[in-house]
């Protein structure tokens, strides 16, 4: 464990970071409410507990690659939260002249790892990525964000292979498995059937968790770092939207920004769960 | 490869440029710790085999997953590694195009990109396999240098010279015995084209093999009083603006020559340079708007428009039209 949060002291961390998150989306007036929503836990666990990440430029710091580019709004949030830029520019999300590209763009603001936002892409980079920091007999671990939607990919799959083939047990990604894409269901646009028995035949160590439980979160991402000789995959099922009552399992809300009105009762919606 | 027609440079020994491509790979793997290759279940095409043999903890096969070596290459190179991806152009280029832009170019990374088995001189293995687009796709691409190597003395200098520069390249390699051209002595730096043959009546630009074409529609044409500078334009991005300008403006007409579509293409290229500052009559020797076929390279060379004498015959097209 990097850092020494308790598990509430996460939980009121993911709150802020997803109002934070739901201001800039509708400072923007576009951008990916639902899965910033959905990831918002695991990821503030990764973050904030147990990734070794200090700076943006720490040599050994811990890689952590978006694949699912598209939630920009919440790494770039998370960032802000580490300290790594101001959260003041959180608002200038998506417009001219920002460093907050609607998909992630390089060092841009740092902590950024890679350009991602075309999906299918950012495992086979952690796969690269795990596979020079064990040459180098670094510490670096690699974490990796997969959405389930992106799974369709044909991509990922070839990335799975690699990662188990070259058994990187210092690789571990993390699938947002909040059962949404833009066009509906996944299950109905295009089924991924039994995924967690496809990642396991792939050959890789399989965690699957409530990705709404922090401690479940921290517990699996710790685990994570454990497994020796194959990659790990925590499959974390979680639910689009999470936290704000309208855009709950609503795939409509992929990627749309809230109203100025759907913002305050997002906000009041948020900080009510927190009092509960 | 053979040539069938006259040819008055025959005695040069040939030699594949995909050879130099490994020639260097094998130097920086012994002077660079940084240096990986990768390939795609096809080091023995690729020739990267010869580095495998040497450097294997360097070494990794992804499997017949062009995309995915993309990514990892992209991941090596974000610990400091200097990553080689090596197949086929088609497949590297065309197949992962969306990872060479998005992850590689985008975010501007140290990735060399190697595509083999360019051009039409392929031969029997058909259209398939011979990547006739691969120069015009790369050099569209924000941040990316573009170079076609005319030997394989010219590949392995190219290729230690990417290694030397930080950012994304893409290399073209080809998979025929080509005619030595160059030599140690040769100069060579990125985006500096090489002047073979001075003349002031025409300019014949050329890249890759069809340097050496039109090294031989050169000396046909003095034959017939034609005096053409033949240059050797092997980066085709950044291309070499101003000694093109200054052919240009010397001899008033420009025939380009690649082995690759023209639309699009190097002969694109030269045109964008041209037209803006010093537009002069040009034609235009390569491929147009078609795909390849089966066959032996001396009979796709000639059926596809990429010898001397579509050279020559560009030459006095454009001579009738200079002003």
């Amino acid at each position: 464990m990097e850092h020494d949060y308790s598990i509430a002291e996460l939980k009121h961390l993911a709150t802020e970071i997803r109002k934070d998150t739901l201001r800039s989306i509708t400072a923007a007036g576009s951008g990916h409410p639902g899965g910033s929503l959905s990831a918002a836990d695991i990821m503030t666990a990764l973050y904030f507990q147990v990734a070794n990440l200090k700076t943006p430029t720490d040599p050994d710091r811990d890689r952590i690659f978006w694949s699912k580019g598209h939630i920009a709004p919440l790494l770039y949030t998370l960032l802000a939260y580490k300290g790594f830029f101001p959260r003041e520019e959180l608002i200038t999300l998506r417009k001219f002249g920002s460093r907050l590209q609607g998909h992630p763009k390089k060092d841009s603001p740092p902590g950024v790892e890679t350009s991602t936002g075309s999906l299918g892409q950012g495992l086979s980079v952690a796969v690269g990525c795990a596979y020079a920091a064990r040459y180098d007999h670094s510490p670096v671990r690699v974490w990796c964000l997969n959405g389930d939607g992106e799974l369709q990919e044909g991509q990922i799959w070839e990335a799975l292979m690699a990662g188990a083939h070259f058994k990187l047990d210092n690789l571990c990604t993390i699938i947002d498995n909040n059962g949404l894409q833009i066009d509906g269901k996944v299950a109905d646009v295009m089924d991924l059937g039994d995924l967690a028995a496809k990642v396991r035949a792939f050959g890789w160590h399989v965690i699957e968790i409530d990705g709404h439980d922090m401690q479940q979160c921290v517990n699996a991402l710790e685990e994570a770092k454990t497994v020796k000789g194959q990659p790990t995959a925590i499959i974390a099922h979680t639910i689009k939207g999470k936290g704000v009552s309208f855009m709950e399992d609503q795939a409509g809300w992929h990627g749309k920004a809230p109203s100025q009105d759907e913002l305050a009762q997002a906000l009041r919606e948020l900080d009510g769960e927190e009092g509960e | 490869m053979a040539t069938a027609h006259k040819d008055v440079l025959s005695k040069l020994d040939g030699k594949a440029t995909r050879f130099g491509y490994s020639d260097a790979l094998l130097m920086l793997g012994r002077d660079d710790p940084r240096v990986f290759v990768l390939d795609a279940d096809l080091a023995k095409s690729t020739t990267t085999e010869r580095f495998k043999n040497e450097f294997p903890e360097r070494f990794i096969d992804c499997g017949i997953a062009e995309q995915d070596m993309v990514g990892i290459a992209a991941g090596l190179s974000l610990m400091g590694k200097v990553p080689f991806t090596s197949t086929y152009g088609t497949f590297m280029v065309d197949r992962a195009l969306d990872q060479i832009r998005v992850t590689v170019a985008y975010a501007e990374l140290n990735v060399k990109i190697m595509g083999a088995h360019g051009g039409i001189s392929v031969g029997p293995d058909g259209a398939t396999h011979q990547a006739l687009e691969d120069l015009g796709v790369m050099r569209m691409l924000p941040h990316m240098t573009v170079i076609n190597p005319c030997d394989v003395n010219e590949a392995r200098k190219a290729t230690l010279a990417v290694a030397a520069m930080q950012g994304p390249t893409f290399i073209r390699l080809g998979r025929e015995s080509v005619p030595i051209i160059t030599d140690d002595t040769t100069p060579f730096a990125i985006g500096k084209g090489i002047t073979f043959e001075d003349g002031d009546d025409v300019t014949i630009a050329a890249t890759g093999y069809m340097v050496y074409e039109a090294l031989l529609a050169h000396e046909e044409l003095a034959k017939q009083g034609i005096h053409a500078r033949v240059l050797d334009i092997h980066t085709i991005k950044p291309i070499d603006r101003e000694l093109l300008l200054k052919a240009a403006r010397e001899t008033g007409a420009v025939v380009t020559a690649e082995e690759h579509q023209v639309m699009g293409g190097f002969g694109s290229a030269v045109a964008e340079v041209l037209v803006q500052e010093c537009p002069v009559p040009m034609e235009f020797v390569g491929i147009h708007d078609r795909f390849g076929e089966s066959g032996t390279p001396d009979e796709l060379l000639t059926a596809f428009g990429c010898r001397h004498t579509d050279i020559e015959a560009a030459v006095n097209r454009v001579l009738r039209r200079k002003k």
